[in-house]
């Protein structure tokens, strides 16, 4: 009986707090479908704002998901490889490159933009392309891959199974293919995760970087919500939840079915 | 050239100490050469040097300058560890979570290019070698640990390695499992005919497998000798403590004869000296009547092991005397007893300070 109470109690609170979360979202989203937001729902419902906002702005959400995978690539390519090197070298260089990499954590993203665009902001070319969000947007994601990798290799003992396979006359690089990567496997895909959704959604540093020509989904957003009228904002956060929330689901289950290997 | 074709080499070891970044000097500079085919244990309590001086071996850790290795007469040590042809135990095993139990032991030979068919024969020869049959297809977390075990050392002596290196393979199991492999390892270690260099901190593993036993102690090398040297021939009072229950008695020598408090030990051969150091294993003291011996003692403790009974001794040396009688013997505490030990059986150490 007690048992129940508590158990309803619980629920109750957990319910409660999904829903103060829940419900913004919810009142968004049918805001953007709604034909007259400040004549509330019964004004009929509509695809209208959404088409609108899919004219406008599919160059943004085109080059949002360009400069998510691509950031994706990145990390992958080097962030694998360094948290491996960091891992398996160790001592106090590894821990000082480290601390590096997690910096941009730390530090405002508008700073780091900031730097950016002091250091590089004269190369004419480079700061007029995507290029230059992604390099923005691989600074700032590079500390997740490496983290969430090098979490794993300390979990599994990557060190002895990398001597492991090293003994029975692996090279490096087979070893990286054969033993590393699939057994970081958990960690590279929580970390594909986290780079993605970040990167989808990062605004800070993004705003700062960012031309006429080169937007993302958020600053497009930001965009809409300072120049549009409210349906059309909303109907922007809706697409950019049906862009998101599948790659979530989809990434999860992933990690899920790592885990369980 | 036949990929999978090896032979047990005999190592060279030259002057190989390790100094780590941080300083700590795990093993002075050493020198050590092993057998083609033997089966050599490094024995030592922890922290003594004995995985540094096996990964020195494998090619896991370089040596500091003007150390050498020697594969037999091949100097291999700037050779990676890929390169040097060995197989590895490691403590923890190491074997890989991705793979099945056979792609475990097939790892090596398929690194060496070695066709799919000669490679599930040569798997099926492990499997029934290490007796892990019906296993094949099990992932690793699939196993006990002395599953596990086994599957490791498959996986190690498939690629027939010049050298076989084991780091504590049994450490990790659990006592009468411990018994059971260890005597199993040692069939195995003599029909493979295989150089061998087993780490271990167990001195009955390391009396069991060994050909010989180097025994170790800070870094530095105690003693080299078969099992019977290291055991009956201690060099000094370390070995003899570590190697084997051991009882040290101090006392002056004169004409032959090592004087304790409780009378006298008859010595094999041994110059006069005022002040000695002897040791005498517990299975070597005979319990006899006291009238005619010459040493004596009282019974201080009797405990009943099963296969012998252990007891203890006052008054006889300085210290309480370790006396493994047999079972059958009725001995009481508080009792007087005259002690026999054959002269061979007193081990005069040399003095350390
Ligand atoms: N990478 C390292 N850096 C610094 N010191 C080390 C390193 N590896 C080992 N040592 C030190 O070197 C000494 C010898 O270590 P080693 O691992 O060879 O001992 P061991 O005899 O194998 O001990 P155990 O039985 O506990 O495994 C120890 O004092 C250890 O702390
Ligand atoms: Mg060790």
């Amino acid at each position: 009986m007690r048992d129940r109470l508590i158990f309803a109690g619980q629920l109750g609170f957990t319910l409660l707090v999904a829903a103060f979360l829940v419900v913004p979202v919810l009142l968004s989203i049918s805001a953007g479908i709604t034909v007259n937001y400040f004549r509330g729902i019964q004004s009929g419902v509509t695809l209208q704002w959404v088409a609108q906002v899919w004219g406008l702005y599919k160059g943004e959400i085109g080059l949002s998901f360009l400069i998510a995978f691509a950031t994706l690539a990145v990390t992958l390519v080097v962030g694998v490889p360094a948290a491996y090197g960091l891992h398996v070298r160790g001592g106090r260089l590894s821990r000082v490159i480290e601390e590096i990499i997690t910096l941009p954590l730390a530090i405002p993203g508008l700073a780091i933009a900031l730097a950016l665009l002091l250091t590089y902001g004269g190369f004419g070319g480079f700061r007029q392309s995507w290029l230059f969000i992604l390099v923005g947007h691989t600074v700032f994601t590079m500390p997740f891959m490496v983290r969430s990798v090098m979490a794993v290799f300390a979990s599994v003992d990557i060190k002895t199974l990398d001597e492991g396979a090293a003994s029975l006359g692996a090279s490096p690089w087979t070893r990286f293919c054969n033993v590393i990567v699939p057994n970081a496997l958990p960690g590279i895909l929580a970390g594909s995760l986290m780079v993605i959704t970040l990167s989808l959604g990062e605004f800070n540093l993004t705003w700062m970087l960012h031309t006429p020509l080169t937007k993302t989904l958020p600053v497009g957003l930001a965009d809409s919500y300072a120049s549009m009228r409210l349906e059309v904002a909303s109907a922007y956060t809706l697409i950019f939840f049906i862009m998101i929330v599948p790659l979530l689901v989809a990434m999860q289950m992933f990690a899920d079915k790592g885990e369980k290997q | 050239m036949n990929a999978i074709t090896g032979h047990g080499a005999a190592v060279h070891i030259i002057d190989c100490g390790k100094t780590f970044p941080d300083g700590t000097q795990a093993l002075a500079p050493a020198s050590l050469d092993i057998i083609a085919g033997e089966t050599l244990v490094l024995l030592g309590p922890s922290g003594c040097g004995k995985t540094t001086m096996l990964r020195i071996i494998a090619g896991l850790e370089t040596p500091d300058a003007g150390g050498r290795i020697l594969f037999d007469d091949t100097d291999v040590t700037a050779i990676p560890i890929e390169q040097r042809h060995v197989g590895m135990v490691f403590q923890s095993y190491a074997l890989f979570p991705n793979m099945t139990v056979a792609e475990n032991i097939g790892y090596g030979l398929k690194i060496r290019g070695v066709g799919k068919a000669d490679r599930a024969a040569r798997i099926a020869e492990m499997v029934a070698l290490t007796n892990i049959g019906g296993l094949e297809n099990r992932r690793i977390d699939q196993l006990s640990g002395g599953q596990r075990q086994r599957v490791a050392l498959a996986r190690a002596v498939a690629v027939r390695p010049r050298v076989l290196l084991l780091d504590e393979p049994l450490t990790a199991l659990d006592a009468s499992l411990r018994d059971r492999l260890r005597s199993e390892l040692n069939r195995l270690l003599r029909s493979l005919g295989i150089t061998a260099i087993y780490v271990t901190h167990d001195q009955a593993e390391a009396m069991e497998l060994g050909d010989r036993i180097v025994v170790m102690r800070k870094g530095a090398i105690a003693q080299i000798g078969t099992p019977r040297d290291v055991y009956f021939q201690p060099q000094n009072r370390f070995v003899a403590e570590f190697v084997g229950a051991a009882n040290i008695v101090e006392g002056p020598i004169a004409q032959g004869r090592l004087s304790l408090p409780g009378g006298w030990l008859a010595l094999s051969d041994a110059a006069d000296a005022a002040a000695a150091v002897a040791m005498i294993r517990p299975e070597t003291i005979g319990l006899v009547a006291e009238g005619g011996a010459s040493l004596c003692g009282t019974v201080e403790s009797v405990s009943f092991i099963g296969d012998r009974q252990r007891v203890i001794v006052t008054g006889a040396a300085s210290k309480p005397l370790t006396i493994d009688a047999p079972n059958g013997i009725n001995v009481e505490i508080g009792q007087r007893v005259g002690l026999s030990v054959a002269s061979a059986a007193v081990r005069v150490l040399p003095k350390e300070d």
